[in-house]
């Protein structure tokens, strides 16, 4: 049943993200591309430059979409439910608990210890979006798409909404 | 006095909606709106939930702005201030990736979304990077690779699903005693 999938797919993918929204961007496509097959790592791809140039949370917005996508309101509401209410309801439950031993080694370690491991599904996702533009723009649009957005983005710091707005200009004029 | 509704989701709202780039950016804006524009709570509690709400799995942006909420005004101040972090940008995502997919024949389009792969991949690619930081700063560079390398060989070459990794390092952390923050301030003086 979808809205059963919808929710799975979420609640999974969040619960697993230590490190925040982008954290469970990779488990999110681990779920959605590879168990489901709703979408092509392309298609995926699209949400996550879109998500990043929308102002917001991105697990949210990748939830809602998806939702709304695969099954309306309703699999929105769903899909936004498995996201945000199962860390919610575990802040609320244990941040007492948390509060009387925040200072011990244990509970500082838990995202100390997932941190290297998200990295490597980042990294897994990233490779994935590569491939994927090598096959379908070739090697010399990818390296002209690439170096210029790590420059203006990590370099100049300029917002990701322009970057992807330039972005999607030089497709529409040159990748036509 | 009780706190306005209205004002729980302006908060939340803008908080949001001027957050570019994820759930971390919209962090300061949200502790501008709490502590200094409604004063809802000092400081420093801010800080103390935030820093227990990033011990834990999820999206922070909604964790912190579902739980200011409550404490603000119970369950339906929790249900306003979520409803204003994500609904405007969950719609903004539908109107334009429905714009996107409508116009997918024209060549044009096509032309953007594939130019849009390889920015996707950047960011993804830097936020890997940043990670990677934060990690050899937290456990040093040698646990780091360690725990990479496993991770590779764990989900790339056997192909198991990430939750089993994730919940033996789970394990792991609540088993070791060892305070990295303590050997961290010892090297420090």
């Amino acid at each position: 049943m979808i809205y059963w999938k919808l929710f799975l797919a979420n609640l999974i993918a969040n619960l697993l993200g230590y490190g925040g929204g982008p954290a469970s961007v990779p488990l999110l496509e681990h779920e959605v591309v590879d168990r489901y097959h709703w979408y092509s790592v392309h298609e995926f791809s699209e949400m996550v430059a879109v998500g990043n140039a929308l102002p917001g949370p991105i697990a949210p917005e990748l939830a809602g979409y998806i939702g709304f996508d695969k099954a309306g309101v309703l699999g929105a509401t769903v899909a936004l439910f498995a996201t945000i209410a199962p860390s919610l309801i575990l802040l609320m439950m244990l941040l007492g608990l948390l509060m009387r031993n925040r200072n011990s080694p244990k509970v500082k370690n838990m995202t100390k210890f997932v941190r290297p491991a998200i990295a490597v599904l980042l990294a897994m996702v990233a490779f994935d979006f590569f491939a994927n533009a090598y096959h379908t723009i070739g090697i010399i649009h990818v390296l002209m798409i690439s170096i210029a957005s790590f420059f203006l983005l990590e370099r100049w710091g300029i917002s990701p909404v322009y970057v992807i707005c330039g972005a999607l200009l030089y497709g529409a004029i040159f990748l036509r | 006095m009780k706190v306005k509704y209205r004002d729980i989701f302006m908060a939340f709202f803008r908080a949001g909606l001027l957050g570019f780039g994820g759930g971390l950016s919209a962090i300061p804006l949200m502790h501008r709106e709490v502590v200094k524009v409604y004063k809802w709570m000092g400081d420093e509690e801010f800080s103390d939930i935030l820093a227990l709400a990033n011990t834990l799995p999820g999206p922070i942006n909604t964790k912190m702005s579902g739980y200011l909420g409550y404490r603000v005004r119970g369950i339906p101040g929790m249900l306003v201030a979520l409803v204003g972090t994500v609904v405007p940008t969950v719609i903004l995502m539908i109107v334009f990736l429905t714009a996107l997919n409508a116009y997918k024949d024209k060549p044009w389009v096509q032309g953007m979304s594939k130019a849009v792969v390889t920015v996707a991949g950047v960011m993804l690619g830097m936020l890997t990077w940043g990670f990677v930081k934060k990690s050899i700063e937290a456990i040093g560079w040698l646990l780091t690779m360690i725990v990479m390398a496993a991770g590779v060989v764990v989900m790339v070459v056997l192909g198991i699903h990430p939750a089993f990794l994730i919940g033996a390092l789970l394990a792991i952390a609540l088993l070791t005693k060892k305070d990295f923050d303590q050997k961290k301030q010892e090297h420090a003086s």
